[in-house]
């Protein structure tokens, strides 16, 4: 095989693959990157067997063929060479070693055989759909704060993308949950997804697909089965398996009767969250909420080291109420607001509150209080 | 050279009988009077203690621990003399010893003896820091104008006070840091009161074992051995870099130890560091009712001592031992610090289950660490898990009853398995 590749074409096809593999590797041709040339382009692909991306890059091909090479080496090397730069492979498989020449620098790399490479089974897909990048980036980014990291309940360690019913009828959904907060998000149900299984995708393959979906106007094919996802645009592929597990029935956690209704700037609320959270070095920060008419103090109460207070002016006309949360928590849910007010439902100091953005109940989020 | 009798505490010059008693237990060493970090450690305590209030037991091999299954906790010194050691599984100890009279331990009886012990060593200084129920360090610098007495003279009179009001016998460990004042304890015992002084720590430490380094467990040792570290002299041949490269923060530990510096503070402030039971059974066992049934009551257990000493923990852990004797541990951080017993069994069980089916088992544990206050405790609910309230709950309620009518008073039925 030899190729000739610009740097930065072939750099952003190797850094997807070098982040797909796993840094601790026990099996060896896992921390490898298979490359494969023909006609005129290159292919790269990278796994870490539950996860596959191929990026597939325009190249000169001299002559075709494939090989294998340490994928964080070769994309250390692609980085530090000059912008613009032209880089050529070449494989010679007598010695067994990659050269990468570009300029005046030469490296030459050990290989792995490509017959030892992982290739991911192909898959039945029984349902393949067309989603706007900007569609999946919104129900993808919204969710996957809430991805739980505990391992005993590995079946929230991603977000469950399903159909399901909504007012205006059917929608494509995100939920994810970690047991502490809740986040549900919906958009419009892409045509032909209706028959979609609902999967659970990976926390990884969640990192791993956003790379994909910077540009709003990109098309990604998306395919699902029981067991496999699948997002491509024409020059990447990311296949994943799914978490084998059972989501729970998150619909009973979601509270439909608080009726007390808190409307507040959700820049200024959580600024101010933040500023009182600050005297406190508790990994569990708690900021407790003084709900009055049209009136909020945030305050936490440190005794080793501190107190803070910060009144907000808000729409509140429901009856006072104390409620503490954590502060990380209201934070990071806060932030997902970025058009209209945030409002808070609550019931009591003991009961889940939700947060929405104006009245949209397309993005829904539901917190734990804190005991204060 | 600084002399002190042991039995009336005169300080004395190089008389080899005390002029003033006539005894014969002088300890004698040049730093004798400069000396202030101590070690106090009980010899053999719970077996004095059964000795104490038996006197029958006196003059007989008295060994602590539980059934035929279960470890020696405590073997008196008679039954030391015939091989006996702790944490020797029982059965082998009665074919050491066939005619050891077992005891089963009286915890309640050890903690009470425990606290007096305490309350002496309290009276010597603020900074005493507990280990465990027999053994404690105590920095003494500073206090000599305020008793009219320096450190070695206090501690001679503590193990002799402990002696005549308590009715049990310690070994004073005393250098200029906590590691050589642990190690000194242990150079006399039982009765003993053995001194380690700065100017001849590099040679008393040279041909020593790294083994007697506290908290250098078998697994350590092993990985010191492949080092072909065996002796301090070993050690002093390694710079800084090389061994916290290959032992980690224990490498930069190392390098201080074999040059006999120790930095850490005697501190006061008790920091329990876990909350662990374990329980070895009578037979190996894959029953998964059974084992269900341990978890659930040593997650009791490690919850009453949390309450008991109004300590939260935020990491669970579960331990099993093989019947290979090969150990399985796994553990898991918990979002929210908890002390109750529902939390930490739900969270032992999910290791378990995580585990898979590797039985049979002779051993199952469950601990409690990474310790906060209780005011950190169980601060939020698990909005997939709503009856997580009520069965907490059910448990403080439990919890009173149990206070007020014993602790079998009212169980869960799990329990009974």
């Amino acid at each position: 095989m030899k190729i000739s590749i610009e740097r930065g074409t072939l750099l952003k096809a190797v850094s997807q693959a070098q982040s797909v593999v796993e840094r601790r590797n026990t099996i060896p041709i896992l921390a490898n990157v298979l490359i494969e040339a023909e006609g005129n382009t290159a292919q790269f692909r990278a796994t870490d067997l539950d996860i596959e991306v191929v990026d597939k890059a325009a190249a000169m091909v001299e002559r075709a063929g494939s090989t294998t090479v340490s994928a964080n080496t070769l994309h250390e090397i692609v980085r530090k060479l000059p912008d613009g730069a032209l880089v050529t492979l070449t494989d010679d498989s007598a010695t067994g070693r990659l050269t990468v020449e570009a300029g005046r620098s030469n490296f030459s790399l050990a290989t792995l055989p490509k017959e030892d490479f992982p290739v991911m089974a192909s898959s039945d897909y029984a349902c393949n759909f067309t989603a706007n990048a900007a569609q999946l980036r919104r129900l993808f980014d919204k969710s996957k704060f809430a991805i739980s990291t505990e391992e005993t309940r590995y079946y929230l360690n991603g977000v469950y993308m399903h159909v399901s019913d909504a007012d205006g009828g059917k929608v494509l959904r995100c939920v994810a949950t970690d047991g502490h907060r809740l986040a549900r998000i919906d958009s419009d149900l892409p045509e032909g997804a209706s028959d979609m299984p609902g999967v659970i995708v990976p926390r990884k393959t969640v990192g791993e697909l956003r790379k994909l979906l910077d540009d709003d106007e990109m098309d990604i094919a998306v395919s699902v089965s029981e067991t496999k996802v699948r997002f491509a645009t024409p020059d990447i592929t990311l296949t994943s398996k799914v978490i084998d597990g059972t989501f729970p029935d998150y619909t009973r956690v979601i509270p439909t009767g608080n009726t007390r209704r808190l409307e507040v700037d959700a820049a200024e609320f959580a600024k101010a969250v933040d500023r009182v959270a600050t005297v406190s070095s508790e990994r569990s920060r708690a900021v407790k909420l003084a709900l009055d008419e049209d009136r909020l103090i945030l305050s936490v109460n440190a005794p080793d080291s501190g107190a803070a207070e910060e009144e907000l002016a808000v729409a509140y006309g429901d009856e006072r109420l104390e409620i503490g949360f954590n502060a990380k928590y209201l934070l990071e849910i806060a932030s997902q607001v970025d058009r209209e007010n945030a409002v808070f439902m609550f019931n009591s100091a003991g009961d889940p509150t939700l947060m929405r953005e104006g009245n949209d109940t397309t993005a829904v989020y539901v917190v734990m209080p804190m005991r204060v | 050279m600084s002399a002190l009798c042991r039995d009336c505490l005169t300080e004395l010059q190089d008389e080899r009988r005390c002029p003033k008693c006539g005894g014969m237990r002088i300890v004698r060493h040049d730093e004798l009077f400069d000396l202030s970090i101590a070690h106090m450690d009980c010899d053999a305590f719970y077996a004095s203690v059964e000795k104490r209030d038996n006197p029958e037991l006196a003059d007989k091999p008295v060994v602590i621990g539980g059934g035929r299954r279960g470890v020696v906790s405590t073997a008196c010194y008679i039954a030391r003399i015939r091989g006996v050691r702790s944490a020797m599984p029982m059965f082998q100890a009665l074919k050491l010893c066939p005619d050891a009279v077992v005891v089963k331990p009286r915890m309640s009886v050890y903690v009470e003896t425990s606290k007096r012990i305490r309350a002496l060593m309290d009276e010597l200084t603020p900074a005493v820091e507990p280990l465990s129920l027999d053994e404690a360090f105590m920095d003494l610098t500073g206090t000599a104008k305020l008793h009219g007495a320096p450190p070695a003279v206090m501690l001679a009179r503590l193990v002799k006070r402990m002696k005549e009001e308590i009715g049990v016998t310690g070994s004073i460990g005393l250098s200029h840091n906590k590691f050589l004042a642990k190690v000194a304890s242990d150079l006399d015992k039982p009765q003993g009161f053995a001194v380690i002084g700065a100017a001849e720590t590099d040679d008393f430490l040279r041909d020593k074992s790294v083994r007697m380094i506290w908290g250098v467990g078998p697994a350590a040792q092993e990985s010191l051995d492949r080092a072909g570290i065996h002796t301090f002299a070993d050690l002093l041949r390694w710079d800084q870099r090389e061994l916290s490269d290959r032992f980690g923060s224990m490498g930069y530990r190392l390098w201080h130890l074999a040059r006999g510096q120790d930095k850490r503070k005697v501190s006061a402030r008790n920091p329990v560091k876990s909350i662990s039971k374990e329980t070895t059974f009578f037979e190996d066992t894959s029953s998964l009712d059974l084992l269900d049934g341990h978890l659930w009551r040593l997650s009791e257990q490690v919850a009453d001592r949390a309450k008991a000493t109004g300590k939260a923990g935020r990491v669970v852990t579960l331990k099993l031992k093989r019947a290979n004797f090969s150990l399985i541990s796994r553990r898991l951080s918990l979002r929210d610090a908890t002390q109750m017993a529902d939390s930490i069994y739900s969270t032992a069980r999910g290791l378990f289950d995580q585990v898979g089916d590797q039985g049979p088992y002779r051993l199952i544990g469950v601990g409690l660490s990474d310790i906060v206050d209780e005011s950190h405790a169980d601060l939020s609910a698990d909005l997939l898990d709503p009856d997580a309230a009520k069965r907490r709950k059910a448990e403080r309620a439990t919890d009173k009853i149990r206070a007020r009518f014993g602790s079998d008073a009212i169980l869960k039925g799990r329990s009974m398995r």
